[in-house]
C-alpha cells in the first residue's frame, strides 16, 4: 500500500478524546476575558475599577489594622500607635469606653437588662407575624432567648433577672413549638410589656389599660351577632372613650385599685434619660406597627368613591408628604402646645412617636394606592359577582394581593422611617447620631474623633437596613404565586 | 286572580341609613364631616385659648421687622438691618440653589452607576452595588455630619499654605497646597473656587435691591435663541432627510450654533477667572463656599444619587428583552436601539420615581440645620423663629413654601405622567 494510492480511503474508527478548550476559553481565564477584559472600553472599566479599590483598601486598611482598643483619650490612643510604629490607626477604645451611650443614651445602667428583655421579647413577639403557623417562628424565639440571655449575662444584670429571663424564655419557646398560632397572644400583651419594661412605674397602669381594652374587644364580640358589626364598632369606640376619656376613668380608678392591692412595679425611669439606639428602636418600632394600619385606611380613603372622604384622604397624605418630617418634629415640640387644650403637656417622646406615625402612615398610603391600583379591575368585580360586601373584598380578595405587590414600597418606606429616627435630635432627644456622638465628641479626652462614632453608628444603621430590605426580598420570593 | 305581587316598602326606615348601600354612603360622609369640623373646631378653640393665656395674636408684621442678624451665604445682596421677610427669602433662595444643583449632580451619579449597575463588568458592578447600597442604608444626617466634619477637621488651616521667606529660601513647599492646578483652596474654614469676572460689564439696575444684571441677562438671552436656532436646524435636517433620505451631517453645525455666538459673547465681555489667593489671615477672591454648603450638596448629592441608580435599573430592566430582539430583527444597531427603542419607553418608567426622588431632595435639604446651613429653616424656621418667638406664624408660613415647591414639582410630574402615559383603550 502506497501513499499514492488514491483508492484508498482513511476510514477513522476510534473517536477522539475531546481536546481540552484553548487556554483563552477557559477557567479563569474565560472568566477574566468575558467578565473583565470583554472590550477597550471595559478594559478601562476595569482598571479604573481595580484603582478605585487599591486606593480605598490602602487608604483605610493600615488604618483598620493599626486599630487600638485599650485606651482611655485619643492622645493615649496616638501615642500607642506611634509606639507601635504606625503613622495612622483608629481608635476603637472610644466605642469600648462609650459603647453604652451609643446604645442606651442615659438609661440607669443597673437597669440595662430591662431595654434588653424588651427587645429580646420583641423578636418573640414578630415570631407569629414573620412565620405564621410555622416551627420557623420557634427557632426564632428559641434564638432571640439565648441571644437575650447572653446579652443579659453580658451585661452583668442581677442574677434572679437571668433566671428569670432563661424560664421565661423558655417557657415561650415550649409555648411557640407546641402552639405556633396561639403565641399571637404574645404578640398582642407586647406592647404593654414593653411600655412596663422601658418606663417603668407601678405595673397596676399597664395592666389596667390592658384590662380596659380586654373588655372592650369582648365587648364587641358578644355583641357582633346580635347587633351587627357597625353598631358594635361603634359602641366599641364609645366604650373605649368612656374606658379612658370619660369624666371618671374607669381605668385610672381601677390602677388605683390595683396598685393598692399589687403595689409592685419597676423604678420609673423619664424619657430624658432614653437615648442612642434604644431611642431609634422605641420610635421606629411604634411607628411603623401604628403606621401600616392607619396607611392602610388613608390608601382606602384615597381610592373610595365618597367625595368627602377622598378629599379629606387625598389633602392629609398630600400635605404631609409636602414638607420635610424636620417641620414635623418642630410642629410636634413646639406647636402641639398650641393646638391641645392648655395645661396638657405629654412626653417628648410619644409627641414625636405621634408626628412620625402620620409622616409614614401617609407614605405607606401611596404605596399601597399603587398596589390597588396595580390590581386588574377584574378582581374587584369578581369579588362583587361574589356577593362579597366592601370589607370582604378588602379582607379576603384586595388587601392580601394589594399589600403582597407593594411589600418592596412597604418595606423601604419603613427603612426610610428608621433612617429618619436620627431626625429627633434635632427637637433635643438623643439619637445615636447627633445627640449621642456630639456629647461624646464634647468629651475633653475624645475631642478631634470623627471617623470611629460615625463608622460605628453607620454600621449598625446599615446592618439592620440591610437585613430588613434582605426579609422583604426573602418574602416577596416565599409570597410569590405566579409560574414566570 | 290574583298575583302575589309584593312590592318592596317605598317608605323610608331611619335604619336605611346605615343598612341601604344607597344611603349609607352619604350617612358615612355626613358622619366624616361632622367629627372632622369637630376636629377642627377644637383645634381652632384650643388655639385661641392658648394664645390667649400666653397674651399672643397671629400677626404676620414681624416680616418687616429689622432682622439683625448675620447670613454668611446670600445670592441677593444682605445685610442685618433688612427685613425678616428678606432673610426668609434669602433662606428659600438657599434652599433651592442646594437643591438644584443637587438634582443635578445626583442625576448625573444616578445615571452613571445605575447604568455601569447593569454593566457586564464584574468588578465595576459589584462595586457600584456596593456603593447603593451602603448610601441607601445609612441615614442622611451621618453623611451630612460625616462629610462637613472631615472637611473641617482633615483640611489645613489657611496659615498652612503660606511660602514664608525661610522656607523660599531653603527651597521647601508648604504643608498644604491648593487643588486643582491652584485654582481652588480648600481650608478648615471653607473653600474658595474661582468667580468668572467680566472686564466691560453691561451695567445694570436694581429692583427691591435685588440687582438685574445685563450681562447675565444678555448671556442667557444668547443661550436661548441659539437652542432655539439649533431646533430650527434640527428641523430643516429632518425635512430634507424624508425628502431625499439622506440625513445631512449635523454635529459640527449643531456645536457651532450652540457655542459660538454664546463664546463671542463672553469673549466681547472680557470674561476671565479671579483665583483666590492667601492674603492676610485667610483666602480671599473668588467666590467662597462655605463648608456647610459643600457638605450638605456632596452628601445629598451622593445619597439621592444611589436612589435614582436604583430607579434607572429598574427602568432598563422593565424594558422586556423582546423589545430589543424585536429592533435587532429589524435590523437596528445597537446604539440605535437604545436612543430609539430602549431609552424612550424606559424614561417613561424613570420619570415620575426620578421626580420623586427631586422632591425627597429638595425637602432633604432642611436637613441643613445639622450643619447651620442657613436654608429656608435656618433663617424662618430657625433664628427668626426665636428671635421673634412667633412658632405659629412662622411654623405655617414655612410649612406652606415647603408645600407650594411640593406642589409645584408634583403637579410637573403628574402633567408629565398624563402626557406619556400609554394610550390604550
Amino acid at each position: 500500500m502506497s501513499d499514492t494510492d488514491s483508492q484508498t480511503v482513511f476510514v477513522r474508527h476510534q473517536m477522539l478524546d475531546p481536546q481540552l478548550a484553548p487556554v483563552t476559553e477557559r477557567g479563569a481565564v474565560k472568566w477574566m476575558r468575558e467578565n473583565l477584559f470583554s472590550g477597550t472600553f471595559n478594559t478601562i472599566l476595569t482598571l479604573l475599577g481595580i484603582g478605585a479599590v487599591y486606593y480605598l483598601v490602602s487608604a483605610s486598611l493600615p488604618w483598620l489594622l493599626n486599630g487600638v482598643w485599650n485606651a482611655n483619650s485619643l492622645s493615649e490612643c496616638r501615642q500607642i500607635i506611634a509606639d507601635n510604629g504606625g503613622t495612622t490607626g483608629a481608635c476603637w477604645a472610644l466605642i469600648k469606653a462609650r459603647w453604652h451611650q451609643f446604645l442606651f443614651g442615659f438609661y440607669p445602667q443597673d437597669s440595662y437588662w430591662r431595654p434588653v428583655l424588651a427587645f429580646g421579647l420583641l423578636f418573640v413577639a414578630l415570631a407569629p407575624v414573620l412565620y405564621w403557623n410555622d416551627r420557623k417562628g420557634a427557632i426564632m424565639v428559641a434564638v432571640s432567648g439565648v441571644l437575650t440571655v447572653l446579652a443579659m449575662i453580658g451585661l452583668s444584670s442581677p442574677g434572679t433577672v437571668d433566671l428569670f429571663t432563661i424560664v421565661l424564655m423558655a417557657a415561650l419557646f415550649a409555648l411557640a413549638w407546641v402552639m405556633p398560632k396561639k403565641l399571637v397572644l404574645v404578640t398582642l400583651v407586647y406592647p404593654f410589656v414593653a411600655f412596663f419594661l422601658l418606663w417603668g412605674g407601678p405595673i397596676a397602669g399597664p395592666i389596667s389599660v390592658l384590662l380596659g381594652l380586654a373588655a372592650a374587644a369582648w365587648l364587641v364580640m358578644a355583641l357582633q351577632p346580635r347587633i351587627g358589626s357597625i353598631l358594635a364598632t361603634i359602641l366599641a369606640v364609645v366604650a373605649v372613650a368612656l374606658l379612658f376619656l370619660g369624666p371618671y376613668p374607669l381605668t385610672s380608678l381601677l390602677s388605683s385599685a390595683l396598685q393598692t392591692v399589687t403595689g409592685w412595679g419597676l423604678p420609673a425611669v423619664n424619657s430624658d434619660q432614653f437615648g442612642g439606639f434604644l431611642l431609634a428602636f422605641v420610635i421606629g418600632i411604634t411607628s411603623i406597627s401604628f403606621s401600616l394600619p392607619i396607611g392602610v385606611i388613608l390608601a382606602l380613603g384615597r381610592q373610595s368613591d365618597m367625595f368627602l372622604v377622598k378629599t379629606l384622604s387625598v389633602g392629609f397624605i398630600e400635605f404631609i408628604r409636602g414638607v420635610p418630617l424636620i417641620t414635623l418634629l418642630f410642629t410636634a415640640s413646639l406647636l402641639l402646645q398650641y393646638f391641645l387644650p392648655p395645661q396638657t403637656n405629654f412626653d417628648l417622646i410619644l409627641r414625636v412617636i405621634i408626628l412620625a406615625t402620620l409622616f409614614s402612615a401617609a407614605y405607606l398610603a401611596e404605596v399601597i394606592r399603587g398596589g390597588l391600583a396595580a390590581l386588574p379591575r377584574g378582581q374587584y368585580e369578581a369579588s362583587d359577582a361574589l356577593g362579597l360586601n366592601y370589607w370582604q373584598a378588602q379582607r379576603l380578595i384586595i388587601m392580601p394581593q394589594a399589600l403582597k405587590i407593594s411589600i418592596p414600597g412597604i418595606v423601604s418606606t419603613f427603612i426610610g422611617l428608621f433612617k429618619d429616627t436620627t431626625l429627633v435630635s434635632f427637637v433635643g432627644l438623643l439619637d445615636p447620631l447627633r445627640g449621642v456622638t456630639t456629647i461624646v465628641r464634647a468629651d475633653i479626652n475624645w475631642k478631634g474623633i470623627y471617623w470611629e462614632p460615625y463608622i460605628f453608628v453607620g454600621v449598625i444603621f446599615f446592618v439592620i437596613c440591610f437585613g430588613m430590605s434582605r426579609y422583604s426580598m426573602y418574602l416577596e420570593r416565599k409570597l410569590k404565586t405566579d409560574h414566570r | 286572580m290574583a298575583l302575589a305581587t309584593e312590592t318592596p316598602d317605598t317608605g323610608f326606615r331611619l335604619s336605611m341609613l346605615i343598612y341601604d348601600t344607597r344611603f349609607r354612603a352619604i350617612t358615612i360622609q355626613v358622619i366624616v364631616l361632622i367629627l372632622f369640623l369637630l376636629f377642627l373646631g377644637w383645634l381652632v378653640d384650643n388655639t385661641i385659648q392658648n394664645l390667649a393665656a400666653k397674651d399672643k395674636d397671629i400677626n404676620f408684621s414681624f416680616l418687616w421687622n429689622r432682622a439683625g442678624y448675620d447670613i454668611d451665604q446670600q445670592l441677593i445682596p444682605w445685610n442685618n438691618d433688612m427685613t425678616h421677610g428678606r432673610a426668609a427669602i434669602i433662606g428659600l433662595l438657599n434652599t433651592l440653589v442646594v437643591a438644584f444643583f443637587g438634582c443635578i449632580f445626583a442625576t448625573i451619579i444616578g445615571v452613571v452607576v445605575g447604568v455601569l449597575r447593569l454593566s457586564k463588568n464584574w468588578l465595576v458592578s459589584r462595586l457600584m452595588t456596593v456603593y447603593v447600597e451602603a448610601f441607601r442604608n445609612v441615614p442622611l444626617l451621618l453623611w451630612i455630619i460625616l462629610v462637613y466634619v472631615v472637611f473641617s477637621e482633615i483640611r489645613p488651616a489657611p496659615k498652612d499654605f503660606r511660602i514664608t521667606d525661610e522656607m523660599a529660601a531653603a527651597g521647601t513647599a508648604p504643608a498644604a497646597h491648593m487643588n486643582l492646578w491652584d485654582s481652588v483652596a480648600i481650608t478648615n474654614r471653607g473653600s474658595n473656587i474661582p468667580a468668572p469676572l467680566l472686564d466691560r460689564p453691561l451695567g445694570g439696575f436694581e429692583v427691591f435691591d435685588v440687582p438685574i444684571n445685563f450681562s447675565v441677562l444678555a448671556t442667557l438671552a444668547v443661550i436661548i435663541a441659539s437652542i432655539l436656532a439649533n431646533r430650527a436646524f434640527l428641523r430643516r435636517v429632518r425635512a430634507v432627510q424624508e425628502d431625499t433620505g439622506i440625513r445631512p451631517t449635523t454635529w459640527w453645525k449643531s456645536l457651532l450654533i450652540l457655542f459660538v455666538p454664546v463664546s463671542l459673547l463672553l469673549w466681547a465681555l472680557g470674561l476671565h477667572l479671579e483665583y483666590p489667593v492667601l492674603k492676610g489671615f485667610n483666602f480671599q477672591g473668588g467666590i467662597a463656599v462655605a463648608h456647610s454648603f459643600t457638605a450638605l450638596l456632596i452628601a445629598l448629592s451622593l445619597y439621592t444619587g444611589a436612589f435614582i441608580a436604583e430607579v434607572v435599573r429598574a427602568g432598563i430592566l422593565a424594558i422586556s428583552r423582546g423589545q430589543t430582539e424585536a429592533a435587532f430583527a429589524l435590523g437596528m444597531r445597537p446604539n440605535r436601539t437604545m436612543s430609539l427603542i430602549i431609552l424612550p419607553q424606559a424614561l417613561r418608567v424613570i420619570i415620575p420615581p426620578l421626580i420623586s426622588q427631586f422632591l425627597n431632595l429638595t425637602k432633604n435639604t432642611s436637613l441643613g440645620i445639622a450643619v447651620s446651613y442657613l436654608d429656608l429653616r435656618g433663617t424662618l424656621g430657625g433664628i427668626t423663629l426665636n428671635q421673634t418667638g412667633r412658632e405659629l406664624e412662622c411654623m405655617l408660613l414655612m410649612m406652606l413654601i415647603y408645600l407650594t415647591i411640593s406642589l409645584i414639582i408634583s403637579s410637573i410630574m403628574n402633567y408629565f405622567n398624563a402626557s406619556v402615559k400609554l394610550k390604550e383603550r
